[in-house]
């Protein structure tokens, strides 16, 4: 017997692998059409959350301009009322998950559409905001975002994080407000790479 | 509902010496894909600090047992083996009652997915997917098939080393981690790019130990493979 494991010999923080191309089966079963359920999806809101209901759909883009269809992306935020369910009952009573998965890979366009509400101020002198984590193959670890809002410019202006990312980059971080028949649609494409490559964050 | 901010356990740092990478020549996906501006600081506050909530309802019987979830009209091929692990802190901290998600290839080295077209036989009775939450003392434990080897397409004559995706949340949106799980003495280690893009010092994070305690006898090799998250770096302030 070793006296030590090869892991105990090395604690600290696992390293990060790529999701891979295959994930589907095992984090959106259900999406893609596998015999298997999946934990989470892209309804965040039922009917009884609290807030405006939004369409939240954006494309993942490679450093050619490539729509990517194999990317998986996850977002978290609080319902219409800065509140963030702790405990499943909590959510079942709010009718809200804050948590929502979605892979690229079934809608026509290659897009990534979540359902859900305009997320609340969490903290004074926060703007309303979406956490993101995108997922994909080719990607060693996973990259940390916020979807900020178009019609949100005043918070925006106070809002710290925003303001901590260089003048010149905070355009990629603003979701683009769509109203079509009373539906509302904020778009928000995330580019991996090149001259608007989307602010990921160190958090 | 919401915790107050003077709450918030401040997490470790993630160690930036332990991860690959976004850009590693030797996985060309990357190239195009990793993000090659210097990243933001961002101080995790109340939204990243959320672990995601789920219907433990939602977790089937059979969810942890690979050999059983899937079967339609006897047992998957293959070496049968258990893999078990504790969830921790950097602080060795059990993380309990975390969700940790787990897909993998068949014995042949064949995904069910649609995109694998790998020419290896699909297994009827295995999926290749289950899912369990970590105990009180954060331990998990599938019992599935050892997946196997299979080529891709990154260099001529790259074949990917046996291993199994491992993904899980820990105690927040900002410990996030999605991982892949290697076997000890595997030959074709060396020449993988995934592995080889870890810093090397760190790479044996990535490998499971073989045991002869979590093995059982007649029935299936046991394999141990703790993973570490980022954790609270201070007790929270509490009002009591």
């Amino acid at each position: 017997m070793p006296l030590m494991t090869a892991q105990a010999a090395d604690f600290g923080q696992t390293p990060s692998q790529t999701v891979g191309p295959y994930f589907a089966y095992g984090l959106t079963a259900t999406q893609y059409g596998y015999n298997f359920n999946q934990p989470f999806d892209a309804v965040l809101a039922l009917d009884t959350a609290s807030g405006q209901r939004i369409r939240l759909e954006g494309r993942v883009i490679d450093g050619d301009g490539n729509t990517i269809h194999d990317a998986l992306i996850e977002i978290s935020q609080p319902d219409g009322e800065g509140r963030y369910p702790q405990t499943p009952d909590e959510a079942r009573a709010l009718g809200f998950r804050a948590f929502g998965r979605v892979g690229t890979g079934t809608d026509a366009q290659h897009r990534f559409v979540f359902h859900t509400v305009k997320p609340g101020a969490q903290a004074p002198g926060e703007a309303p905001h979406i956490n993101v984590i995108v997922l994909m193959r080719g990607l060693l670890l996973h990259a940390f975002t916020r979807v900020y809002f178009s019609d949100e410019a005043e918070a925006n202006a106070k809002d710290a994080v925003l303001q901590s990312v260089p003048a010149d980059r905070r355009h990629t971080l603003i979701a683009e407000r769509i109203e079509q028949g009373g539906a509302v649609t904020y778009r928000f494409d995330i580019r991996m790479q090149g001259a608007d490559e989307t602010a990921f964050f160190d958090v | 509902m919401t915790k107050t901010p003077g709450a918030q356990p401040v997490l470790t740092p993630r160690d930036w010496e332990a991860h690959p990478s976004y850009i590693y020549p030797g996985y060309k996906s990357t190239g195009k894909r990793g993000p090659q501006k210097p990243l933001i600081p961002l101080k995790a506050s109340l939204g990243e600090l959320q672990q995601p909530v789920y219907g433990h309802d939602s977790i089937g019987a059979f969810d942890h047992d690979l050999t059983r979830n899937a079967r339609v009209n006897g047992e998957p091929l293959g070496e049968r083996m258990i893999l078990t692990g504790q969830v921790l802190d950097e602080r060795r901290r059990p993380v309990a009652n975390t969700l940790v998600e787990l897909w993998q290839a068949n014995a042949s080295g064949r995904y069910v997915h649609k995109v694998d077209q790998h020419d290896a036989p699909l297994d009827p009775n295995f999926l290749g997917a289950g899912r369990c939450l970590t105990d009180s003392e954060g331990r998990y434990r599938f019992l599935t098939i050892k997946p196997g080897a299979y080529p891709w397409g990154n260099h001529p004559n790259a074949w990917r080393p046996q291993h199994i995706h491992l993904s899980l949340f820990g105690q927040s949106f900002a410990s996030r981690l999605v991982t892949q799980m290697y076997f000890p003495g595997d030959p074709l280690l060396q020449y993988d790019p995934m592995v080889t893009g870890t810093p090397e010092r760190y790479r044996n994070r990535l490998i499971a130990d073989f045991s002869l305690d979590i093995t059982e006898e007649g029935y299936a090799l046991g394999y141990q493979f703790d993973m570490v998250l980022r954790g609270a770096d201070e007790t929270p302030f509490e009002n009591r």
